[in-house]
């Protein structure tokens, strides 16, 4: 998973990063600084136009040459193809986006549910060796999914996990359980542990005094930790190209994939298949870059 | 019935002895404070007492019965934090509720009782406000409604008044004090202000290191410490400390001064010793036959009295006077000493030598 924990918090400086502009332009940014970024947007967010483009294409505008920016007929079919088959009924990239959803879903679920409370443990008790067993957690993050997808092929095959929707709710949970305890306990050592303390006294149990007082202050965190959990499993494509081979069970990416390659590709379903993948994601971060922000900055909060 | 009392508590943090062998005995209804300064262990006390924390040895006994592996809830307790611990997401009074909703009260008994204290302690126009839009001494009062809330078996407070400004501080006291008295509890009350201790307590126990170093009633502490260093802790300005040994029928100080010797001292000859002395029990003003030569070194006026600070040899003394003294830096005087209220020392072991013969 290309987010880590550094790159979760390096929105705290975004901030600063504006500031030498200021300080040097007086008002407003520098021709140059201007110039560079607008370079740099372009030819970042070409491909992005153009697949754009091309999934609002008619296919005889796709393939023409030279290519066409702007007078090109506007249409929807290629939607219309992600989502309904040839005939009638539901297309299998439909069938493939539901997959993704409930795989992605659950998995960041599982790995929430599991995560949350091992970071809080990790966070508020003396425990032998408490930075090995942390270190060990994290490790099992090292390991490129190319190196272990193999062993866990022929393990999955043996218990019945080949070719399942379960199959890929659990290796994504176990990726993201390591991800979510690194992330959450940060954001429990930020919330002090008087207030369970104080909660005790009153009269409840510790497990009562964490749900009580210590979980809601660790919302924005969660949901935070859950959007990168989210996306991780969303996005990833090397285990569930290699788990996973039925129509039924495949999810998003691999299907994508499987939509290049034969004699013809129908680039204008391509790029539709890839909008409608890429749009959840885009939506679901902005939702939540509120929590994202607070969840980040949590330490700021005054105590 | 609130008595609290622990054995031989032991609790170490990796390197740090928080507590080597604390034990203690509160009686019910007392308002015994704990007292000792920063990293003594006094909060370390608390929550062993409140089983907060896994003890390395030790038991805690409530009202005679052996709580040490009872969970915090089990124990009838309440605490008021050092950094007040208030749920910051819930108005003050949710947070004064909160005890009373963990037993399960009815929502009209809750209504009572959070009225009749929060009346008590004038905080009724705060009920409404989250902790965030509380002042320091708001905080602390709406802490110390949290607890009062309810009857536990004892109150424990960790230095419920440090933060408070000193005006309010005063205040404080004298109110805890009428509210001790008013509810007869049993308060354990952790403080690292000796003024607060001598005020306020019934017993005290001094804490230094992990290590109880005297326990005994606010005038035992201050007029008989049991050793060098509780006499140093207790009392302000500062008890004077002078090296010195017993000489046949005089005290003879390493500067040269020698005194008679108190007639309670057994201390042999020649054996290292340390005078000590209160500032109120040294005098510029008085004439007596035990007196100390030095210089004046400087004045504190304090408003209603003056501490002269004098010079013997390398040691400087702290005296008591009236305001109207006055006199130079350089100034040669005598020191008069009220031998039958200083305290002797062993240098070695620190402890004192007073009591054999008193
Ligand atoms: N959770 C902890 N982790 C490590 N050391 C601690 C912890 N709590 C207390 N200590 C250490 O134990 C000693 C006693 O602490 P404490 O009981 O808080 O002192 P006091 O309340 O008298 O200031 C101090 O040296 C402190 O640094
Ligand atoms: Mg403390």
């Amino acid at each position: 998973m290309a987010v880590s924990v550094d790159e979760a918090v390096s929105t705290r400086p975004a901030r600063d990063r504006g500031s030498p502009a200021r300080r040097f332009g007086g008002r407003g940014r520098s021709a140059l600084e201007v110039t560079l970024l607008t370079v740099l947007a372009a030819v970042m967010l070409f491909p992005v136009l153009w697949m754009i483009e091309t999934s609002i294409k008619e296919n005889r505008d796709v393939y023409a040459i030279p290519a066409k920016f702007f007078d090109f007929k506007v249409t929807m079919d290629h939607y219309k193809d992600v989502f309904v088959a040839s005939g009638s009924g539901r297309s299998t990239l439909s069938a493939a986006f539901l997959n993704s959803v409930v795989v992605a879903g659950a998995s960041t679920a599982l790995a929430t549910v599991l995560g949350v409370p091992a970071a809080w443990a990790y966070s508020r008790f003396a425990m032998k060796a408490k930075k090995d067993q942390l270190f060990f957690i994290l490790s099992t993050r090292f390991m490129p999914p190319v190196v272990v997808v193999i062993p866990i092929f022929l393990m999955y095959r043996q218990v019945g996990l080949i070719d399942s929707k379960l199959g890929l709710i659990l290796i994504y949970a176990a990726f993201n359980v390591p991800f979510t305890i690194w992330m959450m306990k940060g954001f429990v050592d930020e919330v002090p542990a008087e207030y369970e303390d104080a909660a005790m006294l009153d009269g409840y149990t510790r497990l009562q005094a964490f749900w009580r007082y210590t979980l809601p202050l660790l919302l924005p965190g969660i949901a935070a930790t859950a959007v990168f959990a989210l996306i991780f499993s969303w996005n990833e494509f090397v285990f569930a190209i290699f788990l996973t081979s039925s129509d039924s069970v495949r999810t998003a990416p691999p299907a994508i994939a499987g939509l290049i390659g034969g004699t013809t590709v129908d680039w204008g379903l391509v790029a539709a298949a890839s909008v409608v993948f890429a749009l959840p994601v885009l939506v679901f971060a902005y939702l939540v870059r509120k929590h994202l922000v607070a969840g980040v900055t949590l330490g700021a909060v005054r105590r | 019935m609130g008595t609290v009392a622990v054995r031989g508590l032991r609790k170490s943090f990796g390197k740090v002895q928080a507590l080597d062998g604390v034990t203690l005995d509160v009686p019910d209804g007392s308002f015994f404070v704990v007292l000792g300064p920063s990293g003594a262990g006094k909060t370390t006390t608390l929550r062993a007492i409140a089983g907060l924390d896994k003890l390395d040895a030790g038991s805690v006994h409530l009202d005679g019965r052996d709580a040490t592996g009872d969970a915090p809830a089990a124990r009838d307790l309440a605490m008021v934090f050092q950094n007040y611990a208030l749920y910051p997401r819930h108005t003050a009074y949710e947070n004064i509720a909160s005890p009373l909703r963990a037993r399960r009260c009815s929502a009209s008994e809750i209504a009572a009782a959070v009225e009749r204290i929060s009346s008590l302690l004038h905080i009724e126009r705060l009920l409404q406000r989250r902790p965030a839009q509380l002042s320091g001494g708001e905080m602390q009062r709406v802490a110390l409604a949290r607890a009062l809330v309810r009857h536990p078996r004892a109150f424990l407070m960790d230095e419920p008044l440090t933060n408070l400004d000193l005006k309010l501080r005063v205040e404080m006291r004298t109110e805890l004090t009428r509210i001790h008295r008013s509810l007869g509890a049993t308060f354990v009350y952790v403080t690292n202000d000796q003024v607060e201790a001598l005020s306020m307590a019934d017993q005290v126990a001094v804490l230094k290191e992990g290590k109880v170093q005297q326990i005994g009633t606010p005038a035992e502490v201050y007029e008989r410490p049991a050793n060098q260093w509780v006499a140093g802790f207790v009392g302000s300005p500062p008890i004077s400390l002078l090296a010195c040994h017993a000489e046949g029928d005089r005290l003879v100080g390493a500067e040269g001064w020698t005194l008679p010797r108190p007639r309670w001292t057994t201390a042999e000859d020649g054996r290292p010793l340390l005078l000590g002395v209160r500032a109120e029990d040294l005098s510029v003003e008085r004439r007596g036959d035990a007196s100390l030569p030095g210089e004046l070194y400087g004045l504190e006026p304090l408003g209603d009295r003056t501490v002269v600070d004098v010079r013997v040899g390398t040691e400087i003394l702290k005296v008591k006077a009236r305001t109207t003294v006055t006199g130079t830096p350089g100034e040669r005087l005598l020191v008069t000493v009220d031998l039958d209220r200083a305290h002797l020392f062993d240098a070695g072991t620190g402890l004192t030598l007073s009591e054999a013969g008193r």
